[in-house]
């Protein structure tokens, strides 16, 4: 808990009854929740290490109450969390103490499925695997999926640009996002993008989309469908080192094969999933290729016998190719469950998320694993090997004092490895409070600028989901400031902020 | 109309003292490369920067999917570079200049990411707002800065490259461009119904685009830019198996539609004719019109009513429209088909009056100028252009 959030103002906790009163008259019943016991299950999201008890809860249940919500906020200079399902990794949908939290769960109609232009528009609080099941019967998916599918939702998502084990084929949220209606912390109900492929203007939606619950609340969001593939098929290979399995991954994009999934465990976490689902990994290697192929029958015929060849030619010490569904579900349901089957050989786990220019892989893991001697913790590795995205997860106990500052300290040092070697900190799971003091690594004071001006031009007060993604809140004011030359100021007629 | 010869800066530091020279002057610049698509949007009295001396590759590693380049390096030199390793651009972008009467070649990819150009296979594989992974730039305030990465995966911080993607010179000068390459396809083949009309030709795409065959792009010529009947062409790539076997799929799916023939590799220059539009009439303004797909028809429609001539790419989502009509009435049918109308070519006069980008609601063309202030507080990049 080395993190510090924002010193929570006296005078906004002072006002408590008052601002649960004016959120009554805007949600009535239920939709507002005060009592502390009730609001125990809102103090943290999928970063449990940090835990908050909201000021107040309000659930709206239209993009009216949203809007006067945040209208009334914004007026009586309230601070506003906004949450989806709460499943965030990185602290995005962290309370303050002094913070309305806003919660989008009642948003949970889909308003409309159009297959000729192939896309759905939905509410936020849908949640990713409720589109493609609403659309699966009519032979589409929605691509993203990432493995808080079942539960996450669909505007946390477009919050954090959610991707998933599909994402080297398939693209990100961003890629599979065509508009998005949003409240301005002003209370102003926007829309952009659309049901098009291309904006009239600049590209709202692409800035809106991962940015983590710092511009806007998204109230509905319209996302591409795509028919789903014919047949998907899997190969499970077992490599002697680590170094073959990224060289098999390296010829496989050579060879210009993109396959629907590629990912890499290694040996701990190999282990770790076969004694917790058996599902037949091979515990004899030091690192586990799972390649996953689609399209049509001949398609993946074809790429299964040319992706086994590049395995072999580079040492693959096991190979299965998945013969049925149940067979290749198998084969995915180790890497799946690797992060529970983890948390049985430790007490706590601690999950990160650099991504890594793959070349560096082998660079990356051996001083990974001195880190790993100098903290005395372990780390088990699953790694979306296609673009680089390690999950290295850190072991540790929380009881033991000092273990969690000890496995914090441990993955900041992964990351800080990760942007060293020319990669980033996140890949995924997004900045939130996580990685926020760790941005100077990757991005200059001034590159941090640039972005909190973005910021303010959404949400000059800075209200909006505070103490996140930025390490050092400047006022927009200050970040406004321009030369001005003989006292005037040039283009004078041009409206700022 | 511009009157000074335009200044060439070749490093950062220079074109930083130039932005920031002028923002301190309050004399505009407009940002410029190749010069294919300076003819879009209203003339402009602006100093013109010229950025074709930010050229050459920083960084390519195929495995990576990687390629960073210099902002002024032309596009068919970056084209030939991926190429090279068996790899492509894959929204398709394509250089403006023959719908200018300019020479084949000039177009920078600087100028195709800041003007977000993708061809017919934004359809498939995303346009260029997909495939800009990180920059740097110089802002309005003569500042140099960096955004996004060098890696195909990132979510750190604000994601600048959308911004930057179609941003048209607004917003700051960028500089280097990192960009995700993908393999290049080993085989094609272009497939051709002949003879539907617009709506029966957006049925057949929507249905080749809704089963699992693939399809990398599609697009329909109606008859009267022919001398034949209408042709609704859909292109499949990738390995020969695979294309194989999704042909097989698609000439059964579309069977109701008629026979889907084959086109001859000499014949498959439809592709091309779509990015250089050839096929339309020259004399007249050209628009290029963002809609939803089923939606093309009416906007055809209303076009034809108009007098004017058009064309569909991204299976009915891209309508290109040479049309004399007022503007406000080739807009209005954009409108009503729920998209959005961009004049690409027209006369001097035309552009004087005529808004280049289709104008925007009142909230968002405020947050749109906030932004630009974000990135240019003095509004040295408002040239009076858009």
């Amino acid at each position: 808990m080395t993190l510090r959030m924002p010193e929570p103002d006296a005078a906004t906790l002072a006002r408590r009854d008052e601002i649960v009163a004016a959120l009554r008259a805007i949600v009535p019943g239920e939709g507002v929740i005060d009592d502390p016991a009730a609001l125990r299950p809102y103090e943290t999201d999928g970063l449990t290490a940090y835990r908050q008890t909201p000021l107040v809860v309000v659930l709206p249940e239209t993009t009216e109450q949203v809007s006067a919500i945040l209208a009334w906020c914004h007026a009586h200079n309230v601070k506003v969390v906004p949450r989806g399902s709460g499943t965030s990794l990185s602290g995005g949908a962290l309370p303050l103490a002094d913070a309305v939290l806003l919660g989008l769960s009642k948003f949970n109609r889909v308003l409309d499925i159009d297959y000729a232009d192939r896309l759905a528009v939905v509410q936020p609080g849908v949640t990713n695997l409720a589109v493609t099941r609403a659309v699966e019967d009519a032979g589409f998916y929605y691509a993203p999926d990432p493995s808080s599918q079942i539960a996450c939702s669909i505007g946390g998502n477009v919050a954090e640009n959610s991707g998933g084990v599909h994402c080297l084929k398939y693209g990100l949220t961003t890629n599979n996002v065509l508009g998005a209606e949003i409240v301005l912390m002003d209370g102003e109900v926007i829309r952009v993008g659309g049901r098009q492929l291309d904006p009239p203007g600049l590209d709202l939606i692409g800035i809106v989309v991962g940015s983590e619950g710092l511009l806007g609340v998204v109230t509905e969001v319209t996302v591409r469908i795509l028919p789903k593939p014919e047949t998907a098929r899997a190969l499970l290979i077992g490599f002697p080192t680590v170094e073959s399995a990224g060289q098999c991954v390296a010829d496989t994009i050579g060879a210009g094969i993109i396959p629907a999934g590629m990912e890499m465990m290694d040996a701990l976490a190999v282990q770790a999933a076969e004694a917790f689902v058996g599902v037949g990994y091979p515990l004899d290697v030091a690192a586990l290729l799972i390649v996953e192929l689609d399209g049509v029958a001949a398609e993946c015929d074809h790429l299964l016998d040319e992706v086994a060849g590049i395995a072999r030619v580079n040492g693959a010490v096991s190979l299965r190719i998945s013969q049925s569904e149940e067979e290749r579900v198998a084969f995915w349901a180790g890497r799946k469950a690797a992060f529970p089957a983890v948390g049985r050989i430790a007490p706590d786990y601690y999950c990160m998320d650099g991504t890594i220019p793959r070349r560096r892989l082998p660079d990356v893991l051996e001083r990974m694993e001195a880190l790993s001697r100098q903290y005395g913790l372990g780390v088990a590795n699953v790694f979306h090997a296609g673009d680089g995205n390690l999950h290295p997860l850190i072991l540790y106990d929380a009881n033991v004092p000092g273990e969690l500052d000890r496995a914090e300290a441990f993955g900041n040092d992964i990351l800080r490895l990760c942007v060293e070697v020319g990669g980033v900190l996140t890949g995924e799971h997004g900045v939130g409070v996580e990685k926020r003091d760790l941005m100077p690594e990757m991005f200059s004071e001034t590159d941090l600028k640039y972005q909190q001006r973005v910021k303010c031009a959404f949400d000059p007060d800075l209200l909006l989901n505070p103490g996140k993604v930025f390490p050092q809140l400047h006022r927009c004011a200050e970040l406004g400031r321009m030369h001005v030359h003989r006292g005037q100021l040039p283009f004078a007629e041009l409206p700022r902020f | 109309m511009a009157t000074r010869p335009a200044l060439r800066p070749t490093h950062e530091d220079e074109l930083a003292d130039i932005i920031t020279d002028a923002a301190r002057d309050g004399t505009p610049l407009m940002l410029a490369a190749g010069g294919t698509k300076s003819a879009i949007g209203a003339e402009t009295a602006a100093r013109a920067i010229d950025l074709t001396g930010f050229s050459g590759v920083v960084d390519y590693d195929p495995a990576e999917l990687v390629l960073t380049v210099r902002a002024g390096t032309r596009l068919t030199d970056v084209e030939a570079l991926v190429c090279e390793q068996g790899q492509m651009l894959a929204f398709e972008p394509f250089d403006h200049g023959p719908i200018f009467g300019i020479p084949v070649g000039l177009a920078t990819i600087g100028g195709v990411i800041a003007a977000g150009v993708a061809g017919s296979q934004r359809l498939s594989s995303g346009g260029a707002r997909d495939h800009l992974l990180g920059f740097r730039a110089v802002s309005g305030r003569g500042e140099p800065f960096v955004a996004g990465a060098k890696v195909v995966k990132n979510v750190t911080g604000y994601d600048l490259p959308k911004l930057a993607t179609g941003s048209w010179g607004r917003l700051f000068a960028m500089t280097e461009l990192t960009l995700k390459v993908l393999p290049r396809p080993r085989e094609w083949v272009t497939l051709v119904l002949h003879g539907l009309d617009p709506a029966r030709a957006t049925a057949a795409m929507a249905a080749a685009l809704g089963c699992p065959a693939d399809v990398a792009a599609a697009a329909h010529i109606p008859a009267m830019l022919r001398s034949g009947p209408s042709l609704t062409a859909f292109r499949l790539q990738g390995f020969g198996p695979s294309v194989a076997a999704r042909k097989t799929m698609l000439t059964a799916r579309l069977a109701s539609f008629g026979e889907l023939v084959a086109l001859d590799a000499d014949d498959g220059t439809i592709w091309g004719d779509l990015a250089s539009l050839r096929l339309l009439p020259v004399g007249r303004p050209l628009w290029r019109v963002n809609a939803p797909p089923s939606r093309g028809p009416e906007i055809a429609a209303a076009v034809e009513a108009l007098g004017g001539d058009w064309l569909f790419d991204w299976a009915g989502g891209l309508v290109w429209i040479a049309c004399d009509a007022t503007p406000c009435l080739i807009r209005e049918a954009a409108i009503q088909a729920g998209g959005h109308a961009m004049l690409i070519r027209a006369s001097a006069a035309m552009r004087a009056d005529t808004p280049a980008f289709h104008p925007l609601a009142p909230a968002i063309s405020s947050l749109e100028a906030r932004l630009r202030r974000a990135f240019d507080p003095s509004g040295v990049f408002e040239t009076g252009r858009f």
